[in-house]
């Protein structure tokens, strides 16, 4: 860990445009993504399904499906030496040596990620034997070393058990191990608590945040729930149809919410203390389908303020600080009071 | 239990043999391939010595299982005949697996091979299996190494088609999207990700395989184009002794339960290695 380069981001996605080919025309899942992640901090995106939150994340791993393909953009990831590299355009070998090792991808299903057919303690071995020189024995012992690292008792006989002896909240326990063990320096986490329960949510997430910590990664946090950023980010990246609507360090983001929707996000979200009886407050209509997207803002249609200059496109731009929303009229006049 | 089930090393044999029906047909199978193999020390006779006066001789004492039209030992017959049949039954189904695996695989992976390969899947599975092989036999020659590459060859497509279509359903589970975002190769991820995965069918199949490779032998050495007429074989032994149904219905009833019994017991250790080898089922035995 050289000190100087503590400062530049280890993530830094800039203008990234993702689309998809379809039978005879394309789409476009990412419109002008642009993101940075600093070493050790948590980035979490937010947005509904189909915002763009996971095609992100397998653009950074470079497993977008065969129809999908970078347009435009780059992915710069700071590797361990220092350099920098594209991920946008590195090619499949070169790739795999940072899959893994460098970068690790926790997923949303605990259930299914785990191959029913190799004991949890092969499947962790196993990206030791990819990614490091270890013989049987220290790989061995570096799996026990892992399943306590992530808190499963009785790591050395647990280590033998099959995916399906295990409780959901132990498998992303093994999933994280999994992806952990060769200390990668990014981690991306596609909704790893979405199914599982609340009081194991809260414990995977104290895990994740002391294992960050403990390894100094920068996390890439995908989810659309709230709670859970308020928990875990250090930064909010707010996506709607395929682009970034609002950016900023979380405090600011909980306190003055810019734009529209995400005035609208946090208006959904329950909460204790709330007057009896006040009811959460919906956002009308639907995400727009991605292959008719309105010319203008995106989001214009379900607008609770929507104005006529909101017919016309707009792009992110810095409103005080790090915070930077994609809103005609959040710029107009700079304190659209948060009654949201 | 659940400390127990957690705690244990897998134990393949010791999973396999906790079926009792397993254990039994393992042992059936075994004691048959033994008998066979060593049918030259085992067998009460020359398996190619003619009697007049003993022919179609009923089971007894001189014939344990009786004596064939020209006065043959059945018996013996039975015991050098099936070298034969299970070499090819054996021989077939592992070839067969083998190439089965190989081009199912690479259609379920590579997308631009699969137009390919399955329209030749499909083109090979168009011709009548028995056809197939009458045509392949005759262009390489009546020989047991050449009756074997034929009926791999006719059978390989089933295996082919089991497997790509086992292989494109296993490739989207999450957890092999998951081996791919933790750096395996695509290599790693088709055989230790999929091909695990898939194995229960393909034993299946060919178990199913080692049986129809035996009766199309037979099929093959009725038609004149098998192995050397001379050399016994089960499926030649039950195509002889048909003409004789009437006066000694024997002839066809021992090597047809030689048949029936190998084949029932390789069934049912298949089904015992697939059980064996899913630790999901093993959990349940």
């Amino acid at each position: 860990m050289s000190a100087t380069a503590a400062s530049e981001p280890v993530l830094e996605i800039e203008g990234l445009r993702v689309a998809f080919r379809a039978r005879r025309s394309a789409v476009t899942a990412l419109r002008d993504v642009g993101v940075a992640l600093g070493a050790g901090r948590t980035l979490a995106l937010v947005g509904e399904s189909g915002s763009g939150k996971s095609v992100t994340s397998l653009s950074v791993m470079g497993l977008l499906p065969r129809n999908g393909a970078v347009e435009a953009g780059r992915i710069l990831y700071r590797r361990r030496d220092g350099t920098r590299v594209d991920l946008a355009r590195l090619d499949e070998t070169r790739f795999r040596a940072i899959r893994g090792r460098e970068i690790a991808m926790i997923f949303q299903e605990p259930m299914s990620s785990l191959n029913p057919l190799f004991t949890v303690g092969d499947q962790i071995g196993e990206m030791l034997l990819l990614h490091t020189d270890l013989d049987a024995r220290a790989r061995r012992r570096r799996v026990i070393e892992m399943l306590e690292l992530v808190e499963i008792p009785a790591a050395a006989s647990r280590m033998n058990a099959y995916p399906h002896e295990l409780s959901g909240g132990m498998r992303q326990r093994v999933m994280i191990a999994l992806a952990l063990v060769c200390e990668p320096a990014l981690l991306i986490a596609d909704e790893p608590t979405t199914a599982l329960d609340v009081t194991i949510q809260a414990q995977i997430l104290d895990l994740m945040r002391r294992l960050q910590r403990e390894l100094r990664m920068a996390i890439l946090f995908i989810t659309h729930d709230m709670g859970v950023v308020a928990e875990m980010a250090d930064d909010v990246a707010v996506m709607y149809a395929g682009a970034v609507v609002e950016a900023a360090p979380v405090a600011t983001l909980f306190a003055r919410p810019s734009h529209p929707y995400t005035r609208g996000l946090l208006a959904t979200i329950p909460r204790p203390g709330r007057p009896r009886g006040e009811r959460l407050v919906p956002i009308p209509g639907s995400v727009p389908a991605l292959s008719a997207m309105p010319p203008g803002c995106a989001f214009a249609p379900r607008c609770p303020i929507a104005v006529e200059a909101c017919r016309e496109p707009v792009a992110l731009a810095p409103l005080e600080g790090d915070h930077r929303v994609a809103c005609h009229l959040a710029h107009a006049h700079e304190t659209v009071a948060a009654h949201g | 239990m659940a400390a127990g089930a957690l705690s244990r090393e897998p134990r393949f044999l010791e999973l396999l043999f906790a079926r009792r029906s397993v254990a039994v047909a393992l042992g059936v199978f075994v004691v048959v391939l033994v008998a066979c193999v060593l049918a030259d020390v085992v067998a009460p006779a020359d398996p190619a010595r003619m009697s007049v006066r003993a022919r179609l001789t009923p089971p007894g004492d001189a014939y344990w299982l009786g004596a064939d039209a020209f006065g043959r030992d059945v018996l013996s017959r039975l015991l050098h005949a099936g070298r034969v049949s299970l070499t090819i039954g054996l021989g077939v189904a592992l070839i067969s697996s083998a190439i089965g695996i190989v081009i199912g695989l690479l259609a379920g992976f590579y997308r631009r091979l699969d137009g390919a390969l399955s329209r030749l899947i499909d083109a090979m599975m168009a011709f009548p299996d028995i056809l197939l092989a009458i045509a392949l036999v005759s262009i390489l020659g009546g020989s047991i190494v050449n009756v074997v590459a034929a009926l791999s060859i006719v059978y390989a497509p089933r295996i082919a088609r089991i497997v790509r279509a086992s292989t494109l359903v296993v490739r989207e589970l999450p957890y092999v999207e998951a081996a791919r975002a933790l750096g395996s190769s695509t290599r790693t991820i088709m055989t230790t990700h999929v091909l695990r995965n898939i194995v229960s069918p393909i034993v299946v199949q060919s178990t199913f395989i080692f049986a129809y490779a035996m009766l199309a032998e037979a099929g093959l050495s009725f038609l004149g184009v098998g192995v050397d007429p001379a050399t016994p074989t089960w499926g030649t032994m039950i195509a002889e002794g048909r003409q004789y149904i009437d006066q000694a219905s024997f002839l066809i009833l021992f090597p047809g339960i030689a048949i029936s019994v190998s084949v029932l017991s390789l069934q049912i250790i298949g089904d015992g290695l697939r059980d064996a080898m899913d630790p999901r089922l093993a959990k349940d035995l």
